[in-house]
């Protein structure tokens, strides 16, 4: 027996029954606190902790020819990204993140850093377009970084090398600076929007409407169930007046040179084909590129960015010619002028040189067609100083030279008109007189772009009907899409129609034997137009500087030229930087002439087989590899591949 | 003396009310595991708690004061278990706490040592009589819990360590602790506190520290406490059917430790404080099964149980709900686990053995 004789003592008893009562209340109450006042923040969390929001990523729309031919297509590819409701410590997982992904540590912190007063619903995106062994560093570490997660991406597949680059532009991350602009606001951090050419202008058509998931997970991040999908709406395909024959024919024609091609229907307007040189590559930056890279496309002196065809503004030389003569015939000066040309002559006591002497011949008696054809400078010069810069820049004016096209893509220079009035309001100075005798023959300050002079020649040749390029159909666009313009559509610049006549017949005889550019004639097509070599200096400078001034600034070569020579159906202008002489370009917009003629005559059965819709591999013929990594096998210097990529070319 | 005992006097009504905490056990046991890898679970659980009742019948014929008589050579056996558990036991998870048994079990003897200690614990202030708490005494009882307490605190397991510290401040507060020596074992606990947060584990020390705020970490330390609040506050006053934080392994361990806040999360506010009544009526029982005693020794003996059972609740419940750090002490009779099932049972063999033998003079 233990302490039978001795009782514990039962206050000792009662007061631990009283201390446990006070723990089981303490306990109720714990449970009153979160089960009852803070039931609904609770709920809350696990609400949070179950759910979560997948982005589903809108393809964007296509990009089509004329004739629904894919020319921009999408291919599958994955996309690392971080998702931020995991409650996990992202910049602690930074460094593993960071080397599976083959990224730099700064870099993934500096992504974290940047959303972090981003809604949590919002993912980071880390890394596009990871490669197959990243996409399985993702898969191995679901339970280690439940966070990091991949979104298959409709990425853009251009053509290859660089082929009509310029015109379709290219995509990438919407940046900051654009947030802050109103036409962005509603765009989120990550959207990957145009940001060049087409792909900038008609954004808001190409761009869908990214969806969400959500989704039921486990504490592992696993999804095990789905509660609501907002679908992704695709991006709508937009298609161009563009064709792609033309397109490669114009690609062609640029092949090894810097300049510019644009061909035009001058009806209406439709961009029928528009090429640059230099060109870049947009699927090399579709993905991110790099600061060098970007820098050295930025640098180069050539301006491979750059869509010389609406962005370089330059002496259009002789071509301005076609406007001077219009001026002329219209103010009733030049229909019965004749200049003998002694291969120069004097104006305001400086004498100003023919282009012929050069060739050691003059051009003797000259009227306004063989001025034209020949394209006499001292026809023009004495032109020139008749009309008087006022007159001059009217005309010009009106036929749209110094002025932007009002064409549907991104930052369209405008080029130069100068007048008097330009001259005091730019430079504060009286013009000189003798500033008029150079405008004459498209140099001195007057600067257009290859566009302005297709446009402006391709009036004229259709007797003053001056239209507004475009490279998409308005009547496919949504309505709140079409751009706004200052441009009027259409504007008719009355013409005499006997004017018109010899002005376009003496265009027909550029290029046809005696013309500046008679090795382009093209036998059967009534092709008319007009050659022009324009200094990039002046001839002063160039004889100080020698040989070497020779070499470094030849001339460019200007050709604008259309098919047939009235009421044309197309207007073709080629730009060849250093291309030194206007029968070079003339041979290129004969090219695209040619094709355009050629593909007239195979409709409509060939056109009519040609509009059923050409998938993308139908028409590169790319295996699937190649797809991935971004390439087009078809290659516009080869005719070969040409021609496994349009037989109708045959 | 034996052949006055009947199983009569045997606590029923302690019993039915022990049996229905067992079958919620079992209940959320299968709920919580049903879709895991540790499905089945349950079944296993009854066949522990069967294991349990036959322990604990066979624990109320072995009259306690024979018990007492041998106690001294059961707590030299209990010291070199755990001896031998320092020696030979399986490491797993950082920890050496079980001993591998031939068979394929796992034992773990820091819970029968809890058992012992009730014992040891019992005898020695019965044998006190009423004399006055010396310091000798307090030194004496404290060496006696201590020891094990430290040994099982070196495996490393704080939880089960800290389980052994109630059955010396029970006993001590029975057996007549002044207010004179409260005061001074609190301020000179209060000033060793820094010394044994020093050799505690910085992962031990992490997790009694993290409870307070455990949102300054959600993913590290306070994981565990934040997702059980989460569970238990996300239950509401009826409990959510689906109960995700438990069905979609964000709770941790379930089915043991998190076994309350699973509980409350399916059953809501009224569920919850109904089951802690269950533990509350259970817990009165037994406090009166212990005035009822025949001798000193049966109220030592059952209130040792009690103070085990109520320290085991208020940390485990008190860790769910964000009060208490994560110790990783298991909910008694709720838990999953063979190791506390049969502990509870055999505890409560020895109190249905004090309470049979009430009436024997």
């Amino acid at each position: 027996m233990y302490g039978r004789d001795e009782k514990v003592s039962t206050t000792r008893l009662t007061a631990v029954q009283y201390i446990v009562l006070g723990i089981f209340l303490i306990l109720a109450y714990g449970l009153w606190r979160l089960q009852v006042s803070q039931s609904d923040s609770y709920a809350s969390l696990a609400e949070k902790n179950r759910t979560r929001d997948v982005p589903i990523l809108a393809p964007r729309g296509r990009i089509l020819d004329r004739n629904g031919r894919t020319i921009v297509d999408n291919y599958p590819s994955y996309t690392a990204l971080l998702l931020r409701d995991s409650s996990r410590d992202l910049i602690a997982d930074a460094d593993l993140i960071a080397q599976g992904l083959h990224m730099d540590v700064k870099e993934v912190k500096e992504r974290i850093h940047r959303m972090a007063s981003m809604p949590q619903y919002q993912p980071i995106y880390l890394k596009d377009d990871i490669t197959p062994d990243e996409l399985a560093f993702v898969e191995a570490h679901r339970n280690e970084l439940p966070e990091l997660d991949t979104i298959m991406a409709h990425r853009r597949l251009y053509p290859k090398g660089g082929f009509m680059a310029h015109l379709i532009g290219y995509v990438g991350e919407v940046s900051e600076d654009m947030l802050n602009q109103p036409q962005w606001e509603f765009y989120n951090p990550g959207d990957v929007v145009g940001k060049s050419g087409v792909e900038l202008e008609y954004n808001s058509v190409l761009m869908g409407k990214n969806g969400s998931r959500q989704v039921l997970v486990n504490s592992h991040g696993k999804e095990v169930g789905q509660l609501a999908e907002i679908p992704a709406v695709a991006g709508k395909p937009l298609r161009l007046t563009v064709d792609i024959d033309l397109q490669i024919a114009a690609e062609q024609a640029l092949e090894g040179r810097n300049g510019a091609i644009v061909a035009m229907d001058p009806r209406n307007g439709e961009i029928l084909a528009m090429a640059s040189r230099p060109t870049f590559d947009p699927n090399e930056f579709a993905v991110r590129v790099s600061r060098e890279e970007w820098n050295k496309l930025v640098n180069d002196d050539n301006h491979p960015l750059l869509n010389k065809a609406i962005q370089a503004q330059l002496a259009p030389g002789s071509v301005f010619k076609i406007i001077m003569a219009t001026a002329g015939m219209q103010e009733g000066i030049a229909e019965d002028m004749h200049v003998i040309c002694n291969g120069g002559a004097v104006f305001y006591g400086r004498y100003f040189k023919c282009w012929v002497v050069a060739e050691h011949r003059t051009h003797g008696l000259v009227d306004i067609t063989k001025a034209i054809y020949q394209s006499c400078d001292v026809f023009f010069y004495t032109l020139a100083e008749k009309l008087g810069i006022e007159k001059i820049a009217k005309y010009a004016t009106m036929f749209g030279i110094g002025q932007k096209t009002g064409i549907d893509l991104p930052q369209e220079v405008s080029g130069v008109m100068p007048s008097e009035e330009w001259k005091l309001r730019n430079y504060r100075q009286k013009w000189f007189a003798g500033e008029t005798i150079s405008v004459g023959i498209g140099q001195g300050a007057v600067a257009a772009t290859p566009i302005q002079l297709a446009r402006a020649i391709g009036a004229i040749a259709s007797g003053g009907e001056l239209v507004r390029p475009h490279v998409a159909f308005p009547d496919d666009l949504p309505a709140n899409v079409i751009p706004a313009s200052t441009v009027p559509e259409r504007v008719n610049v009355p013409i005499d129609p006997k004017n018109w006549e010899i002005i376009t017949d003496a265009m027909a005889d550029v290029v046809n034997p005696g013309g500046t550019a008679a090795l382009s004639h093209l036998q059967g097509i009534d092709f008319a137009g007009k050659t022009g070599s324009a200094q990039t200096i002046s001839n002063a400078l160039k004889a100080k500087m020698g040989a070497a001034g020779k070499a470094a600034f030849k001339d460019n070569g200007w050709f604008a030229g259309v098919e047939p020579r009235r009421n044309p159906e197309i207007v073709v202008c080629v730009l060849l930087e250093e291309g030194e002489h206007g029968y070079l370009a003339a041979r290129a917009a004969a090219q695209v002439i040619r094709a355009y003629v050629e593909e007239k005559q195979r409709t409509p059965g060939k056109v009519a087989e040609r509009s059923k819709k050409v998938e993308v591999g139908a028409m590169w013929g790319t295996p699937d590899e190649e797809l991935k990594a971004g390439k087009f096998v078809m290659d516009v210097g080869k005719p070969a591949a040409m021609a496994t990529a349009a037989p109708e070319a045959e | 003396m034996s052949r006055y005992i009947s199983f009569r006097d045997f606590d029923w009504l302690l019993l039915l009310f022990v049996l229905l905490i067992c079958g919620l056990g079992v209940m959320e046991i299968h709920s919580a595991t049903e879709h895991t890898k540790f499905a089945g679970s349950h079944i296993r659980q009854l066949y522990w708690i069967a294991g349990g009742l036959g322990g604990m019948f066979l624990m109320s014929l072995i009259s306690y004061q024979k018990l007492l008589d041998g106690v001294h050579w059961m707590y030299i056996a209990s010291i070199a278990s755990l001896l031998s558990v320092m020696v030979f036991g399986q490491k797993y998870l950082g920890a050496r706490r079980w001993v591998k048994l031939p068979g394929g079990n796992h034992f773990q003897p820091s819970e029968w040592v809890k058992l012992i200690l009730i014992l040891a614990v019992a005898k020695y202030f019965a044998e006190m009589q009423n004399r006055e708490l010396s310091w000798t005494d307090f030194m004496k009882a404290g060496a006696m819990v201590g020891v094990p307490m430290l040994m099982v605190l070196a495996q490393p397991d704080l939880g089960t360590a800290l389980t052994y510290f109630p059955i010396a401040v029970m006993g001590l507060f029975l057996g007549g602790l002044s207010w004179r020596q409260a005061g001074a074992v609190l301020l000179v606990g209060a000033l060793l506190m820094p010394v044994a947060l020093h050799v505690l584990k910085p992962y031990q020390r992490e997790r009694l520290t993290s409870f307070m705020s455990p949102e300054a970490d959600a993913q590290g330390s306070g994981y565990q406490v934040n997702q059980s609040k989460i569970a238990v506050g996300s239950g509401g006053i009826w409990g959510s059917s689906n109960g995700s934080q438990t069905h979609l392994d964000f709770l941790p361990v379930p089915q043991t430790d998190f076994i309350f806040a699973a509980f409350a999360e399916e059953h809501g506010f009224v569920g919850a404080l109904g089951l802690l009544l269950l533990y509350f009526v259970v817990l009165v029982r037994l406090t009166q099964n212990a005035q009822t005693a025949p001798d000193r020794a049966g109220t030592f003996l059952v209130m040792g149980v009690v103070a085990v059972l109520s320290f085991h609740i208020l940390v485990n419940v008190g860790m769910v709900v964000g009060f208490m750090p994560v110790t990783g002490i298991p909910l008694p009779l709720m838990s999953y686990g063979g190791s506390s099932v049969l502990f509870m049972f055999l505890a409560l063999g020895m109190v249905m053995n004090v309470r049979m033998r009430r009436f024997v003079n």
